[in-house]
């Protein structure tokens, strides 16, 4: 009786074992990638982002991606490919990449816990906060956490903001017409920001940038 | 291929020759203009500081960037051979004050291409330059160097510098020296097969 529940434990652990490992394959498989190759494509990915994932300041700012949303991640990757977003290095960063693999990455840097890089004037965070919590109603500038959320994490298609470089938001907000939304035949989500951009004083950009460039 | 004592002794000779030549040309003005910091610098890295056989340009290099050189030989954490036999002698008795003037100096000074490179592989070395080679998870070089290899606050400016400098400086990356440098660079060049060194540094030693 003893011999025969020992056995049963140990076959109980054996399947355990078994299972996890055959998840962890079908994880590998749904994503169409091997291990290798997603491993080398995000030490790629963190070359320029940040080794974890926290942002980098190059000739431009590279943004952060740690904590990033799943959605917002493969739409820009996506957007990139249609040249719907203008950069041409993300552009050809991301043209060789197969869905499943935009689909590992961003499951990836997702679940990364970066400290925010901090970089930003510290003086502007109150006036920030104010507009990133209530907007601006004579601008008619809405509350940015009324999409953003209250802690900035973002949802779905909409990014996370918080902890992203100060000079990569605020270049975002002022380039938005030239680098969002550039194929008039096939509109996106970031037609959204556009008025908000445009209604958006230099001070006012730099002032919300840097308040969400605390946030944890 | 020469061996590096013969260019050495090709570099130290036609050395002599043109300081002799200033000496004799140059009035003794130049001397007030120019204090001996600079000079002391000038001797090797070329008159106007466009770089001389091993020697890379200075003139237009980013500021914070040939500061932060200069700190690296005196730390010693630049290692390479002509870094050991050249400059850490050279810098070891320069105060804080002189290396923030030196460098401030010479990023005011108007940078010339060296253009040594093989014109055949500037093509294939610009592409590789701007786009990187996705496919085999290279990255692009001007996201950090900047479009025209200018460089910006401490990232150095990469346009112009001879062919010779930086298929040595790529090489020596891969080959584990200055390994205290800051990621990413150790880990990029060291992945870069001699033929995209190759085609990098005559592409960059044509850019203006």
């Amino acid at each position: 009786m003893k011999v025969s529940r020992k056995r049963l434990a140990l076959l109980t652990a054996i399947l355990a074992i078994v299972f996890s490992v055959a998840g962890r394959a079908e994880d590998a498989d749904r994503a169409g990638t091997s291990k290798q190759s997603l491993q080398a494509k995000i030490e790629y990915c963190t070359t320029c982002h940040g080794l974890s994932g926290q942002g980098y300041h190059g000739f431009y700012p590279i943004p952060r991606l740690a904590g990033q949303q799943t959605q917002y991640i493969e739409n820009q990757l996506q957007a990139y490919i249609e040249h719907r977003r203008q950069n041409k290095y993300m552009y050809s960063v991301a043209h060789v990449l197969s869905p499943a693999m935009r689909t590992a990455l961003a499951r990836h840097f997702s679940e990364l816990h970066a400290k925010p890089m901090g970089d930003a004037p510290k003086g502007l965070v109150a006036t920030g906060k104010k507009i990133y919590e209530d907007g601006i109603p004579e601008t008619n500038v809405p509350a940015c956490m009324a999409c953003h959320g209250g802690e900035a994490k973002g949802q779905g298609a909409i990014p996370r903001l918080a902890g992203q470089l100060n000079d990569y938001v605020i270049s975002k907000l002022l380039n938005w017409t030239k680098e969002r939304g550039q194929d008039p035949a096939r509109p996106d989500i970031s037609a959204i920001m556009l008025p908000t951009s445009h209604n958006l004083t230099k001070a006012q950009v730099a002032a919300v940038a840097a308040y969400v460039g605390y946030l944890q | 291929m020469q061996s590096v004592k013969t260019q050495m002794m090709k570099f130290v000779i036609a050395k002599t020759a043109v300081v002799a030549l200033i000496a004799s040309v140059l009035p003794a003005l130049a001397e007030d203009m120019e204090p001996a910091s600079v000079r002391n610098c000038t001797w090797c890295h070329g008159a106007s500081a466009q770089g001389y056989a091993p020697a890379p340009r200075l003139a237009g290099q980013r500021s914070q960037y040939t500061e932060n050189q200069l700190l690296s030989f005196i730390k010693h954490t630049r290692d390479n051979p002509f870094s050991k036999q050249y400059m850490w002698g050279a810098t070891a008795n320069l105060s804080p004050n002189t290396m923030h003037y030196l460098a401030i100096y010479f990023s005011q000074e108007l940078p010339k291409a060296a253009n040594d490179g093989d014109k055949d592989l500037a093509a294939s070395g610009k592409t590789l330059f701007e786009d990187g080679n996705p496919e085999a998870n290279t990255v692009s070089c001007a996201v950090c160097h900047g479009p025209n290899a200018e460089g910006v606050r401490d990232i150095p400016r990469l346009a112009g510098l001879s062919y010779y400098y930086l298929k040595r400086k790529l090489t020596q990356w891969g080959e584990g020296y200055h390994v205290a440098a800051k990621a990413p660079m150790p880990g990029i060049a060291g992945k870069l097969s001699s033929n995209e060194i190759e085609a990098l540094a005559s592409y960059l030693s044509f850019v203006k």
